[in-house]
């Protein structure tokens, strides 16, 4: 697995973001589309694409994509 | 001796509550497409002059007339909910006058959420197999959008009121119908889904209705229903497996073997991550939350019978249904249907 296959399943699962939106660096709580759909849909993503279990307070604390993908990394 | 559920039936209040009433209250909401991962359209919700035990007792009727039963063969009734008549008497006792049903029946109360069905189906079996009855009727009812805070969004689209009654009766065979349990709870856990004030431990005050959000865009308070969403979210997809697991050993039966899985009807989005988690192939999983919504402790029964009424659940189909929510608390069984 690569960051770059993360963020393309990520774009995949959550509707109503544009294509190639999503970067490493990008802060998903800022997007004006944020609500608890899209912390539930991550969770789910990564709980059974990779049997990682984040919780609402790692999704509170993230501040970019990559810090979520190196958090499913050591996690593994 | 053995107990089997013999019928069900169940009751929905008259008001519905669809997405397009649902975005008009919240028009912020109608651009979010990824509501649709919950596949929920419509629920259906109590008025305001009827309680838990109304929708039970209206369950029981269609029960006795959809089935042919004599309600004079009743000889306990179990009426599991979270909001109760009075402080004192129970509310079965009520429930027992309400359907002429025998001053020999026995009647109790019990208080679980959405694991509730499957704990009534257990005492039920207990009661049976303990030759101490022969009918039980057990009735779970929920109006638990009476508790809701107007501006909780995920609360408003997620639940819906009802009730079901199922008869559950013995049989002259060997093997009961309804087999072994298994059984959890984490108490620890209690604030995960709660009303915190109103009971005997926080009396309703002047604090219980200062609102707060959760991060989310959800507003609730102590006089008010709250669930941390999240927090179920993964509690289920962490124990829900493993109680299937546990349950198919128990009862010493493999995967394959289970013709449908009947799992507490949350939201598809939650159910579906649990199916992809176990391996399980979308036909034998049963989802039936579109057109009620999440009906706390009456999903399991009213999914059954609505796929009964289809002609997919047939009988001698064994089915594996499991409750979990509020408590936290956790239950599973095989039936044969």
């Amino acid at each position: 697995m690569s960051i770059n296959d993360f963020i393309q399943k990520l774009e995949q699962e959550l509707e109503s973001f544009p294509e190639n939106s999503i970067k490493p660096e990008s802060d998903l709580k800022s997007f004006p589309e944020w609500s608890s759909m899209y912390a539930l849909i991550i969770i789910a993503l990564i709980d059974t694409e990779y049997n990682v279990t984040i919780t609402g307070e790692d999704l509170r604390n993230m501040k970019s994509v990559q810090e979520l993908y190196d958090l499913i990394l050591s996690r593994k | 001796m053995g107990a089997s559920i013999k019928a069900i039936s169940y009751h929905l209040p008259e008001k519905s509550f669809s997405n397009e009433g649902y975005f008009a209250l919240f028009p912020e909401s109608r651009s979010n497409e990824n509501l649709n991962k919950l596949k929920i359209e419509n629920r259906f919700i109590v008025s305001e002059n009827e309680v838990s035990s109304d929708l039970a007792v209206k369950s029981a009727l269609k029960l006795f007339d959809e089935h042919k039963i004599n309600r004079d063969e009743i000889d306990f009734v179990i009426f599991c909910a979270q909001e109760f008549d009075f402080y004192t008497p129970t509310t079965a006792c009520t429930i027992q006058a309400k359907l002429g049903l025998s001053n020999n029946c026995g009647a109790i109360d019990f208080n679980l959420g959405c694991s509730g069905f499957v704990y009534g189906l257990n005492i039920a079996k207990g009661l049976i197999e303990s030759d101490s009855c022969k009918n039980v009727l057990l009735l779970t009812s929920s109006t638990l959008t009476k508790t809701f805070h107007p501006k909780d969004k995920s609360s408003r689209y997620l639940f819906g009121d009802g009730a079901a009654a199922t008869l559950i009766s013995s049989v002259n065979s060997s093997q009961s119908g309804i087999r072994k349990f298994v059984f959890g709870t984490d108490g620890s856990r209690f604030d995960k889904i709660i009303v915190r004030d109103g009971g005997a431990r926080n009396p309703i005050n002047e604090n219980s209705f200062i609102d707060s959000n959760d991060g989310f865009g959800n507003i609730s308070n102590n006089a008010h229903f709250f669930m941390d969403g999240i927090g179920i979210f993964n509690f289920a997809l962490k124990t829900v497996p493993n109680l299937i697991f546990q349950t198919l050993e128990k009862n010493e039966l493999k995967l394959e073997q289970i013709d449908y899985f009947v799992l507490h009807q949350t939201n598809f989005l939650l159910n579906e991550s649990i199916r992809k988690k176990m391996n399980i192939e979308p036909e034998r999983m049963i989802y039936n939350i579109h057109g009620i919504g999440n009906t706390v402790s009456s999903t399991i029964p009213i999914a059954i019978k609505m796929e009964q009424d289809k002609g997919k659940i047939k009988k001698d189909a064994l089915v594996l249904i499991a409750g979990f929510g509020t408590g936290l608390s956790w239950s599973a069984t095989i039936i044969k249907i």
